[in-house]
């Protein structure tokens, strides 16, 4: 494997801030959304979800729904026979996979918001209509609201198993024992949270699904994220071929890592269609889809550090617990996973230990959110940081420039994952340059002038932190490349768009990698298994690591054939011929070209295969103001500074960047999905869940470097799209707390929101007073 | 019940439920399916539209209130081929990703833009502050619109996208 990236000076799109491709659809109003479909015959789904948290169901009278106009079927358990679980994609341990959820309530129902019923109608008017003409009859059982009620296992969620805690995940890098911590010149131990919020994308999810008779096959349009591994979920559970399968992504309106996960609905809509044997489609709607789609987050964590007295960390360990909700979905366990893997962050510590438990409750399954664990992780993580350097009286920032792993360290192994087995390591990066030039922009040390006064009325301050962004997974990426008839070039991926522009920065590798101009770029193709033998999708950064260095191995290919044709038609040696400009050029002194569309029909299939993981890194910093009348923050200014190895596009590495950092003041501020004791979704509407406006947070600033590519892949490209929210949370609830100083407020649990704070400075004022 | 509206210039009669709602009417009786449904309450602003000028929630009107309106979707506020100004400076700021916003936000700024081609960027957010985006953290949005106003100025307002 090469491990030097290509010269930038051969490279004429790679690195460049090309406009993107799919804006001139999505502008104009001519993208395609799922629900922008329709086809002939097509019926219409509307799903009936529990409404009680927890209860027996006794019985299900579906046939007054049945006779009204327009319904054509009413689809229960009774109906589905045998009703399948829907099977892990991560991390499946057997004590995991008891927990698996059923596609439609069987027999109980553990959350508000699951699936009991489908009607499909001539309409989806007619369809919701239909709903509430279905009779069910529910005994309520005792609610599992909270985790730690959970844990008592007084009432069980899943009786057959006997406990409400499917597993707990470890991992482990030295011995921080009783030892490590006692003989430790200082340790502090601190209880954080951060609360169940979620990805919340703009597109509801949808699906069309079409049963083939005659060829037994079914086509589900509407496939993002993992439509291979989808495809093979649906066809085990519908016992058919994989080949009988078919996904079909269109344009998705955001995925932030929720969406293209399967659902039940992704299992509840093709069967629809094939009992019909009619075209059927389903559109979430806005509060299906808060109690539908993956929660996330929802932790709480009992950290303990141990450090020398100049801050020098000798020790780390935790227990986490994470409220998974009623069922452990495709990818449950992976932020668990994710939390004991990479609490201890970007920096040198000997001795590691993390517990991670996952707990059920009575409440909407959680699943993966951009930056899974790791925006709980390093909240807490640098949250006590803060507290131990104030503690210790080093500096703040000198705190963490002394832990930081160095680049002499690379590779640095990761705390083991010891049931699943996974190792890990950093595989490479100077830590201290991504901090430096975070400082710099921010201007820290005038700053560091304005920490923890009062101006104006309001109290200011600001903070810093380090992350690592874990990228690149594997197993492998495949892609093909075909010279069209026109002289254009089609590339087919495996890789999946969830509107992070996929298309723009495929385009510039192929471009550069076959030397042509972008514009003979002139289809990416992406997703549907149609394209593709095998494909892994996108997910965890993985996007341009695995696809984009497969482009370069079937662009490879692709110039070797064009080549060898070639030559073969001038009569010189293959090396003799040069690509230049979309042009096959033979030897001097004749120097014949040959256009691209002579080769129309060659096309080569490329491949990259990795089991190793990228580590983007970076720091944050952040200035607020809070005013501890209203308990409201202004987020002053924000910078983000990260190394991803390799820039393909700055513009949408940017908006990748400031998207995630305005996604994380969302979590750390104003997302909050609250229940009731009786496992209600008080917050189920854009009414109450509140997301980022665009008067919120103006001021935030993103530098993107590529300072360090990863040694992993020719292109030397590492994950881009999380790291961007992963240190918010501890960065502006350390400055809120820097701010605050003087009041004695310490913010322990996310979100600060207004009230949440303001009454947190009314407590640190009655202690203050009662001394 | 028939409703008869104008839809990007061009008269047109629908047979409509009454509960329909102007959106779902647009997307799926006239297949204008720019126009985006994103929550269905009113708060994200995916579907909004222009009647008579105004920028309005299309999911929280119903067609028949439509009767006699001039109606405006993305579809209208676009050319056949190319980009308008204000669609190049979204491209060219970045100030979209996954698209599915983008009508409600182009929508929002045409009306807006119109209206007052000199506001400043806290008018800019302060309006666009009712349309909720995931992917961009809005400042390349709003940087869009600002730099989009010369373009309205040149034309006095009006219909310049």
């Amino acid at each position: 494997m090469s491990t030097t990236a290509p010269k930038r000076a051969s490279n004429l799109f790679v690195g460049s801030p090309i406009e993107r491709l799919e804006d001139l659809r999505f502008l104009t109003g001519r993208g395609q959304y799922v629900d922008d479909l329709a086809v002939e015959n097509m019926l219409h789904a509307a799903i009936l979800r529990s409404s009680v948290a927890h209860g027996r169901i006794l019985s299900i009278d579906s046939s007054a729904a049945r006779a009204r106009r327009g319904v054509h079927a009413v689809i229960t358990a009774a109906d589905i026979g045998t009703v399948p679980t829907i099977p892990l994609r991560h991390d499946p341990t057997p004590a995991i996979r008891r927990f698996e959820q059923p596609v439609i309530a069987d027999g109980k129902v553990r959350y508000v918001g699951e699936p009991i019923a489908v009607v499909i109608a001539e309409s989806a008017a007619l369809a919701e209509d239909a709903l509430e003409a279905i009779a069910v009859d529910i005994e309520a059982l005792r609610v599992v609201a909270d985790r730690e009620f959970a844990r008592k296992d007084d009432i069980i969620l899943f009786e057959t198993v006997g406990t409400n805690v499917p597993d707990t995940i470890t991992a482990v890098r030295g011995k921080a024992d009783d030892a490590a911590f006692n003989s430790a010149p200082y340790r502090r131990r601190e209880h954080f949270s951060v609360q169940r919020h979620a990805a919340v994308p703009m597109e509801p999810r949808g699906l069309l699904a079409e049963w083939d008779d005659a060829n037994a096959r079914i086509t589900v349009r509407g496939a993002c994220k993992v439509p291979f591994t989808n495809r093979r979920a649906l066809a085990q559970m519908m016992n058919l071929p994989e080949a009988s399968v078919r996904m079909v992504e269109y344009d998705v309106g955001g995925g932030f890592g929720a969406r293209g996960e399967f659902y039940p609905e992704d299992f509840l809509i093709p069967f629809a269609a094939r009992l019909l044997g009619r075209p059927v489609k389903w559109t979430e709607d806005r509060r299906e889809n808060l109690t539908a789609l993956n929660h996330a987050r929802d932790m709480e964590c009992d950290l303990e550090i141990a450090c020398a007295r100049d801050g020098a960390l000798i020790a780390l360990r935790a227990h986490a617990c994470t409220d998974i909700g009623a069922y452990v979905r495709t990818n449950g366990a992976t932020a668990a996973r994710n939390i004991a893997q990479v609490l201890a962050g970007p920096y040198r510590i000997p001795h590691v230990r993390v517990d991670v438990s996952l707990v059920i409750t009575n409440k909407t399954p959680v699943g993966t959110y951009r930056g899974p664990g790791r925006f709980e992780s390093d909240f807490c993580r640098e949250r006590l940081f803060d507290m131990a350097a104030a503690d210790l009286g080093v500096d703040r920032v000198e705190f963490r420039r002394r832990n930081l792993i160095r680049e002499a360290d690379m590779p640095y192994p990761l705390p083991k994952v010891q049931v699943l087995d996974i190792e890990s390591e950093c595989d490479s990066g100077d830590y201290q340059i991504t901090l430096d030039r975070c400082l710099a922009e921010f201007k820290w040390a005038e700053r560091a002038k304005l920490n923890g006064k009062l101006i104006d009325g309001r109290h200011h301050g600001i903070a810093v932190g380090c992350y690592l962004e874990g990228g690149g997974t594997g197993p492998r990426e495949n892609v093909r490349l075909a010279v069209e008839a026109d002289g254009s070039i089609s590339l087919f991926v495996g890789s999946s768009s969830v509107g992070q522009g996929v298309e723009t920065v495929f385009a510039q590798i192929a471009a550069d990698a076959l030397e042509v101009p972008m514009e003979r770029i002139n289809r990416v193709l992406h997703g549907s298994t149609d394209y593709v033998a095998q494909g892994f999708g996108s997910f965890s950064s993985r996007s341009i690591v695995m696809g984009g260095n497969a482009i370069g191995d079937a662009a490879q290919k692709l110039r070797t054939l064009i080549r060898e044709a070639a030559a073969k038609r001038l009569q010189c040696q293959a090396s003799d011929i040069v690509i230049d400009r979309g042009m096959a050029v033979g030897p001097a002194p004749a120097r014949a070209a040959i256009a691209l569309k002579e080769f129309a029909g060659l096309c080569a299939d490329g491949t990259f295969a990795s089991a190793k993981r990228t580590y983007s890194y970076g720091a944050h910093a952040a200035y607020v103001a809070v005013d501890a009348k209203t308990g409201h923050v202004e987020l002053i200014d924000y910078v983000a500074v990260e190394d991803v190895g390799r820039i393909v596009n700055p513009l949408t590495l940017h908006g990748q960047c400031i998207g995630a950092v305005v996604q994380g003041l969302g979590g750390a501020f104003l997302e909050h999905f609250i229940y009731d004791e009786n496992g209600q979704l008080l917050t189920g509407s854009f009414a109450d869940y509140l997301m980022p406006t665009a008067s919120d947070f103006p001021q935030i600033r993103a530098v993107a470097l590529e300072d360090k590519p990863s040694p992993l892949n020719p292109m030397g490209a590492k994950g881009a799209g999380e790291g961007g929210i992963i240190p918010v949370g501890g960065v502006v609830a350390n400055a809120v707390a820097a701010a605050l100083g003087s009041l004695g407020v310490e913010p322990r649990d996310l979100p600060l929101s207004p009230p949440r704070l303001w009454q947190m400075i009314q407590a640190a004022r009655a202690t203050c007073a009662a001394r | 019940m028939p409703v008869k509206f104008e839809v990007n210039g061009k008269r047109v009669e629908v047979e409509v439920e009454p509960r329909l709602t102007l959106a779902d009417c647009l997307r799926h009786k006239l297949r204008l399916t720019g126009t985006h449904v994103g929550c269905e309450h009113g708060v994200c602003g995916a579907c909004t539209v222009l009647v008579d000028g105004a920028a309005v929630r299309s999911c929280l009107m119903l067609a028949v209130q439509a009767e006699g309106a001039k109606v405006v979707t993305v579809e209208g506020l676009s050319r056949d081929e190319g980009l308008t100004p204000l669609q190049a400076s979204f491209r060219k700021h970045h100030a979209l990703q996954c698209g599915f916003c983008t009508p409600g936000m182009i929508t929002t700024a045409h009306a807006l833009l119109s209206e007052e081609p000199n506001c400043d960027a806290d008018r800019v957010r302060e309006v666009l502050s009712g349309n909720l985006c995931r992917c961009t953290g809005y400042i390349s949005i709003v940087e869009a619109v600002l730099d989009a106003r010369t373009a309205y100025r040149r034309r006095g307002g009006g219909n310049g996208a």
